[in-house]
């Protein structure tokens, strides 16, 4: 586990460029920050700002057209695609904002997947125990049809920390559920995480979520426009957090 | 393999098996055709092994379309053993009691013969008494025709006999055959000489039986070279174990082929169902990626469920196969020289299955290979371009192998390598044609939409086209079928055709031959007074060819550097006349049709013979004719249309030249009902008993029987494809099932009735009934065509009817399992589709 004086993800400038038509497009331009070990960090910005974008090159999900990510002392840039998962599989979990559940898999074999994906199969313990943690004890047989928005996206969170990892990328983890269900998503999700010490960084549009953590990274126009602590250090306001949502 | 890739593989299969059954569907009838096929080749090959004896009747025959000379019997002596003669020949078959008449095989037979195995016969006495009583065995379709029973008497030439039983089966004698000229077995020593008379056509055989074991082989071989010499033949239990087995192994191999088309369509069902599956495991496999698969490793999840599922496919279609295996010798059994017994050939079901998984697997590939593009960030953003459609290097291999296993199975298959390599490419061009039209269809949709329409009609088009259609899938299933069935109907109707023009209309129908000189009034007046015309009387004399442009053609025979052909080797019949016929077409030369007695003899000669020969014109021909050597030279050459049901001749020569030679005569008239046809033939055969007489009609009936026994087993083989076709379409349907679903939800909240998503399906399945049935009917004229030039060398004849049947049958098959398949999709709640995520 990486504690506060290790840098847990560093970016170096940081450019993603994509062809639209016949003409390039900058999403993401010359973006730099390193986040240290217990950190909880949200990427915040309007729409087409290149927030996910940025979780993505983050995790290794995609390649930079320029710059560099050091992943859990992992430079990405170096390794192949498949070097790049390894990395995944061991250090970082991920929550979707649609759930991402596999719908053939039952509620503890989703939770099983990715360690089983280390090779350990011997795991039908402690993902019972993260079902139970998050409220689903009664539910580990049943497929993601069977469970609503919320249960599903809870099971998402306990399958994001069987493999106790370092960092948590958490995609609009309440894009898809409701005000209640979305809190109580949040609360699981701080509290598995401050209970496994895991680096948390996500992306959302949700004010609340965003001042839960104690650092906010706003973007736009693919570009870094602050880089502030959010209200739980309390240093960020929740109007100008608005007004940086908002795009005005 | 990691344990995760065996675990994931078999649990990801859980609701998606309906799915992947239709995958394994598709291939099970392509595998039961090979395994079925092959197993029963098995089976015939050790068939004809056990009874390779019986085959042949004997362990040695020499055999002979001349009277043996001295020589020849000299070597027939000293060959000893146990020996029996056998002579065979066309005539009459006279019934006294119902006055009918039929031109058969008959079989003079001696004692002894066959010496392995045995004339089976009924009653079974009746195989020993006809040779003792001096009777006859009657063939049972001639018995059951004509109404004969045992103990009736028959007439063949002068010599009466007794029918003692009817001939059931017998060595050398097949179904097929005898339905072309049943057979009469006779005792060799009650045969009517005047019809083995100089200038008649007849088979002389003596069969050897060895009780000494001796080598057969060994003991005909060096005297072959010399028999050939006599244009004697010898026949071993060896070579005719060879013939029968070249014979059929290229008639199940050739029936295998067809059988592989149904693996191929199959495939393409396969290819089509995975496609479609991976396209819908998308989100699963970018959840994989982030979670820390390796590419390698989720290929190999689906490659897995693909080989299981292939291998279930490959037992399920060995099962099926073996069950059909069981009726194909009843569906060849006209064809076949022995009873083959059932056994399960393993090689051929490990043949079929492993041919069938891994045609499979090539197919599967296809699709799964695009999974290696799955990025992960589609687990962030559903819509990510994974490249899931980027066709690389691997994609490209498996199409070359799947090109170069197929060319080769055809190739292996095929008794020819022309037929395998004709067979791969007939293919190729079949499955892109079709393609091609799918393609071209969806591309001209999408770029001209119909205008003017109803929007049922426009949303039922643009079905054909929208992301995950089915389009192309369909279009070659249905397609596929279409064109086999009717280049099938369209070969048979060209063949059939063909005949029955060449004995319709005011052409002869009724042939008499063997008539000697003194023969040819006496058979005139009876065949005018039976009231019917003579509307042709040809002379023909029986020669062979002694010399060409002044090389004769025994040294052309023996000399390794020359080419002597069937044409040098063969007994002509040829006629003399002074015009040319309406068959006939000069394309060099100039016809000359008398002969003033100086110099060589003018000759006309067909063109393909004249090729043969390598002869034009100016050119000396030098013929035997039965002793007489005449010269002539080649004045003119014709081509002869074949298919005219009148008397043809290679070679034809002036009035004049041949008046003094040894000539039979054939005699045509015209019947216009079997009854006149029946009364004329037994007039004449009760009054010149050695006249043989052919009724076209009932030519045509026979070969009509021929036909449709050889279309039977070819529709039989053909049956697997087009049921395959429609298992695959089937599948289509049903995978694209899901997404109708959402459409027919989105149209119902939006207020669509029950009847308008009804009709918008009508409208697509039947767009793509007309327009895959007019494809594959289209390509089924091509193969006409190119049948009927090539094959059958002939015009090509539509059967335009019986083709509008075909595609409305089609169409409206398209439709209604479309229907079926479709049922029930209105009905599903919009909360429950909505929910669902697939």
């Amino acid at each position: 586990m990486f504690d506060s004086n290790q840098e847990v993800l560093k970016v170096r400038g940081l450019t993603k460029t994509y062809r639209s038509g016949s003409r390039p497009l900058t999403v993401l331009d010359d973006v730099g920050f390193t986040i240290m070990g217990g950190d909880t960090c949200a990427i915040v910005g309007p729409s087409g700002s290149g927030k996910t974008t940025l979780l993505g090159l983050c995790a290794g999900l995609d390649s930079p057209s320029a710059g560099s990510v050091t992943l859990c002392s992992h430079p990405l840039g170096s390794l192949t695609e498949d070097e790049r998962a390894e990395v995944r599989n061991e250090h970082v979990g991920f929550v979707f904002q649609s759930f991402r559940l596999i719908p053939t898999l039952t509620a503890i074999e989703n939770v099983m997947v990715p360690a089983e994906l280390q090779g350990r199969y011997d795991v039908r313990e402690e993902a019972a125990t993260l079902l139970r943690d998050v409220g689903l004890g009664d539910r580990y047989d049943h497929f993601p049809s069977q469970l609503s928005g919320g249960e599903q996206q809870r099971v998402a969170l306990a399958r994001a920390f069987i493999n106790k990892p370092d960092i948590l990328f958490a995609d609009e983890p309440t894009g898809n559920l409701d005000a209640e269900t979305g809190e109580h998503v949040v609360e699981l999700l701080f509290k598995l995480n401050e209970d496994a010490g895991t680096t948390l960084v996500l992306v959302t549009h949700d004010l609340d979520l965003a001042n839960m953590t104690n650092r906010v990274i706003r973007l736009r126009g693919g570009r870094i426009v602050s880089d502030a602590p959010g209200s739980r250090s309390g240093g960020f306001a929740a109007e100008s957090l608005t007004e940086n949502v908002a795009g005005v | 393999m990691k344990q995760w890739i065996w675990r994931f593989a078999a649990r990801d299969t859980r609701g998606n098996r309906a799915r992947l059954a239709l995958f394994v569907a598709s291939m099970v009838l392509g595998v039961a055709a090979l395994v079925s096929i092959n197993s029963f080749g098995d089976n015939l090959r050790a068939a004809i092994d056990e009874e390779a004896k019986t085959l042949l009747g004997a362990d040695l025959s020499i055999e002979s379309g001349n009277p043996f000379n001295e020589r020849t019997e000299a070597v027939i002596d000293s060959l000893g053993g146990t020996q029996s003669r056998r002579t065979s020949f066309a005539s009459m078959a006279y019934f006294p009691r119902t006055g009918d008449s039929r031109l058969v095989t008959v079989r003079g037979n001696e004692p002894g013969f066959p010496f392995y195995g045995a004339v089976e016969t009924d009653p079974p006495e009746a195989a020993e008494n006809y040779l003792q009583n001096g009777g006859a065995l009657i063939d049972g379709t001639l018995m059951q025709q004509f109404g004969v029973a045992v103990g009736d008497s028959m007439r063949i030439g002068s010599v009466s006999y007794k029918v003692e039983g009817r001939l059931l089966q017998t060595p050398r004698e097949s179904a097929a055959v005898m339905l072309f000229s049943p057979r009469v077995y006779v005792p060799l020593g009650r045969v009517d000489s005047a019809l083995l008379a100089v200038g008649s056509r007849a088979d002389y055989e003596v069969y050897f039986l060895f009780e000494d074991n001796r080598d057969a082989d060994a003991a005909i071989d060096p005297l072959r070279a010399e028999l050939r010499e006599y244009r004697v033949g010898a026949d071993t239990i060896e070579e005719e174990r060879e013939n029968w087995d070249e014979a059929l192994t290229n008639l199940y191999r050739f029936l295998g082929l067809v059988g592989f088309t149904a693996l191929l369509l199959g495939s393409l069902g396969v290819a089509s169902s995975i496609s479609v599956y991976v396209r819908q495991r998308v989100q699963t496999i970018a959840v994989l990626r982030v979670y820390g698969a390796s590419i390698g490793s989720t290929v190999w999840v689906y490659v897995l469920q693909a080989t299981a599922m292939g291998l279930f496919g490959a037992a399920l279609g060995s099962g099926v196969g073996i069950g059909i295996q069981t009726i194909i010798p009843r569906i060849l059994a006209d064809f076949l020289p022995v009873d083959v017994a059932f056994s399960i050939s393993w090689g051929a079901v490990l043949m079929g299955s492993g041919i069938g998984l891994g045609v499979t697997l090539l197919f599967a590939l296809l699709p799964l290979l695009s999974l290696r593009n799955v990025s992960p960030l589609s687990a962030l953003r559903s819509n990510v371009e994974s490249s899931a459609r980027q066709r690389g290097f691997g994609w490209w291999l498996t199409v070359a192998v799947i090109g170069l296993g197929t060319t080769g199975f055809a190739v292996a298959q095929a008794p020819t390598l022309g037929m395998g390599v004709g067979y791969a490419v007939g293919i190729f061009v079949v499955f892109m044609a079709l393609a091609a039209t799918a393609r071209l269809l969806m591309w001209a949709l999408v770029r001209r939409p119909p205008k003017g329409v109803s929007y049922t009609v426009k949303q039922g088009i643009a079905n054909l086209h929208r992301p995950n259609n089915q389009t192309l899938t369909m279009m070659l299933a249905l397609g596929l079928g279409t064109f086999l069935v009717t280049t099938m109907l369209i070969s048979e109707h060209t063949l059939v055709n063909q005949i029955t023009f060449a004995g319709a209309g005011e052409s002869p129908n009724l042939i008499f031959y063997d008539i000697q000189p003194d023969q040819v009034e006496p058979v005139k007046a009876t065949i005018v007074q039976e009231g019917l015309p003579i509307m042709s009387e040809v002379p023909i004399v029986t020669m062979r060819i002694h010399a060409v442009k002044g090389r004769t053609v025994e040294s052309l025979r023996e000399d390794s550097t020359a080419r002597a052909t069937w044409a040098h080797r063969r007994e002509y019949r040829s006629t003399f006349r002074d015009q040319l016929t309406d068959s006939e077409t000069l394309v060099a030369g100039e016809f000359q049709g008398t002969f003033d007695g100086s110099g060589p003899v003018p000759i006309s000669i067909e063109q393909d013979v004249a090729t043969e020969l390598e002869v034009v014109e100016g050119d000396e021909v030098i013929w035997d004719i039965q002793g007489i050597r005449l010269a002539s030279v080649v004045t003119s050459i014709r081509e002869v249309d074949w298919r005219r049901m009148q008397t043809n001749f290679f070679v034809v020569f002036p009035d004049g030249s041949l008046d003094r030679a040894p000539a039979q005569y054939v005699m045509m008239t015209r019947t216009d009902n079997e009854e006149a046809s029946a009364a004329v033939q037994s007039a004449i055969v009760r009054s010149q008993p050695n006249v043989s007489s052919i009724d076209i009609s009932l030519v045509l009936g026979v070969f009509d029987a021929i036909f449709s026994r050889i279309a039977f087993v070819a529709r039989f083989m053909a049956l697997f494809s087009i049921l395959t076709g429609l298992i695959v379409l089937a599948g289509a349907v049903l995978i694209s099932r899901f997404q109708r679903i959402e459409e027919s939800v989105l149209l119902k909240t939006l207020g669509a009735s029950r009847s308008t998503v009804l009709r918008i399906m009508s409208v697509e399945y039947l767009v793509l009934g007309v327009v895959a049935s007019l494809t594959g009917i289209v390509l089924a004229l091509a193969a006409g065509w190119s049948i009927s030039i090539f094959v059958f060398d002939s015009t090509l004849s539509i059967p335009a009817m019986q083709i509008l049947y075909i595609m409305a049958t089609v169409v409206g098959l398209t439709v209604l399992i479309g229907h079926l398949n479709s049922r029930g999709v209105y009905d599903r709640s919009a909360l429950e589709v909505l929910r669902s995520e697939v």
